[in-house]
């Protein structure tokens, strides 16, 4: 990857909706070269979505829970932890899926509308499934910060007006 | 007036009633009394000190680090900074007896020139600069003597130009790069010309290098790291700017020996020591920093780039500055003074420019304009400058 490309993502990954004359103002890179840089990221797929940090617990409608639920998996014959990990992610409400080192195999990232709906989908999908032995499921009950993103963030601008 | 101003005049020193008030003083009380204004006027970083300086220092405090620290600051400290400076700017200094942690980079610009002046000795300074060098020159009893530079040189100086003020009484030159407020900056061939004037006039060099970091095109040349240069050399630095601890008031000197032992002597009379809690903030600073200060610096350069490209955009001319976080653009084409330019943009647009006369010679014409601010506070501003511009062109 070039440094072009390097200092696109990190611009693009702080601001997602930064357009093209500003961009290329910051970088010195001109609007055409950006984006046929963005587009070929894009379709390397290193570049996989433009969306929004939201913080739903102030959207009064929206309630909703999210869970981690660490998984133990047997692997068996002609069965990596890929073709169970497929199994998983491939459910809607999977937010996230991670392989993990340690305890146990894999991360599972869920959000329901309510607990129960969470433990169902637990009971009934998630052990169903034949190589998992055991689920531990977390529920979150905060959100202090997301992806880089401090959600009750109080650290405003402090500086006096002039100043040498 | 009142009755009295007479005998409140007596009672000052005629020293001080000569310095005038800082420029900037009037310019903060003006933007101050306004509401919802965007400052391009903060020079400083718009960075809130990184978490694990913050949390080292919170922690020093804690395990009741809360007294005097030796006079030069924390012996640790001084090992540190001697090894990010030699890392960083290949100069070579002994923390043992050519480092001094100050109050701030403007401390070590006071006690370098208490040290160094006898009534009447000259002071070359490089402008438009720091607003502080005039004023604590004169109040160490030496005389200010000022060269400008010009926007058509790219804000250096050269040494011609210095070479046309120098007199029997000239003892120091006062640089300053990156520049505040033009971010100019002097490539090594620049500086080397300064240097064999500084041999051949045997002058004593105050090399302040506060935002050497923010240098975005070139790597910062430290003046003492130019053969010879380091003898003569008192190379000012501090940790506001590179790791945005302006609040914290930590700088530090370096200089050979007998410079540094009788700056010493007066920080230890005026000062005692520099807080001794900031000073734990700063070694944390320097041993596990500078990914920030990449971070921070990446951020600044790209910012640059944005807000330079829009004064061409709005007809006003621009050198790319090399370093620091301001922009100095002409305002030459409008026909208004920088005063008169810095007072109608903020009554009419609300947003606060520093006027650049303040920064001594050379200044008049232009302003400083900061980009230590949001990418968002800097896309609103270039469009009501660019508005309030077109009103002149």
């Amino acid at each position: 990857m070039t440094e072009k490309e390097l200092e696109i993502l990190r611009i693009i990954e702080e601001d997602a909706r930064i357009d093209y004359n500003t961009l290329a103002k910051m970088t010195n890179i001109s609007e055409e070269e950006i984006q046929t840089i963005l587009k070929k990221l894009e379709k390397m797929k290193v570049i996989l979505n433009y969306s929004a940090v939201v913080d739903w617990s102030k959207v009064p409608q929206a309630e909703q829970v999210t869970a981690m639920i660490d998984v133990k998996v047997t692997p068996k014959r002609g069965v990596g932890f890929d073709e169970v990990a497929e199994r998983i992610y491939r459910f809607s409400e999977v937010q996230a899926l991670y392989l993990m080192s340690g305890a146990y195999d894999l991360q599972v990232v869920i959000e329901g509308k309510t607990m129960q709906e969470i433990a169902r989908f637990v009971s009934e999908k998630l052990s169903s499934i034949d190589s998992v032995i055991s689920t531990t499921t977390h529920f979150q009950l905060k959100k202090y910060k997301h992806d880089g993103i401090i959600f009750e963030e109080g650290e405003e601008d402090r500086r006096i007006v002039v100043t040498p | 007036m009142s009755q009295v101003s007479v005998k409140t005049k007596n009672r000052l020193s005629s020293r001080i009633q000569d310095i005038k008030p800082s420029g900037i003083r009037r310019f903060f009380d003006l933007a101050s009394s306004m509401d919802n204004i965007i400052s391009l006027g903060v020079g400083e970083p718009d960075f809130t000190t990184p978490w694990n300086i913050r949390e080292a220092s919170i922690s020093s405090m804690e395990r009741g680090f809360t007294a005097y620290s030796a006079n030069a600051g924390v012996l640790e400290l001084r090992q540190e900074i001697t090894k990010y400076m030699d890392q960083r700017f290949e100069v070579d200094y002994n923390p043992e007896t050519e480092v001094l942690v100050t109050v701030g980079a403007s401390e070590a610009i006071d006690i370098g020139c208490r040290a160094i002046l006898d009534p009447g000795d000259e002071v070359i300074i490089v402008e438009p600069g720091f607003v502080s060098y005039a004023p604590l020159v004169s109040m160490a009893g030496g005389v200010p003597v000022s060269v400008g530079t010009k926007i058509e040189d790219d804000f250096k100086v050269s040494a011609e130009q210095i070479r046309a003020v120098l007199t029997e009484k000239t003892k120091a030159l006062m640089i300053s790069f990156p520049n505040n407020p033009t971010g100019a900056v002097m490539l090594k061939e620049d500086l080397q010309e300064i240097a064999t004037l500084a041999e051949e006039h045997d002058l004593i060099v105050f090399s302040d290098e506060i935002y050497a970091e923010l240098s975005y095109d070139h790597k910062h040349v430290s003046f003492a790291a130019l053969d010879g240069m380091k003898e003569r050399t008192i190379l000012i630095s501090g940790f506001s700017k590179a790791f945005a601890m302006t609040g914290w008031r930590l700088g530090f000197v370096m200089a050979p020996p007998d410079l540094l032992a009788a700056m010493l002597k007066l920080h230890q009379y005026s000062l005692m020591c520099a807080p001794t809690m900031a000073q734990y903030g700063a070694l944390e600073a320097l041993k596990s920093g500078m990914d920030d200060v990449e971070r921070m610096t990446q951020s600044y350069k790209q910012r640059r780039g944005f807000f330079v490209e829009s004064f061409a955009e709005m007809g006003l001319a621009c050198h790319m500055p090399g370093g620091a976080f301001y922009a100095f653009p002409s305002i030459k084409a409008t026909g208004l003074s920088s005063e008169e330019f810095a007072e109608k943009l903020l009554y009419e647009e609300h947003v606060a420019v520093v006027p650049g006369d303040i920064f001594g010679a050379g200044g008049e014409g232009h302003i400083r304009c900061s980009y230590a601010t949001s990418m968002e506070n800097l896309q609103e501003a270039t469009k009501r400058m660019n508005r309030f511009v077109s009103k002149y062109l």
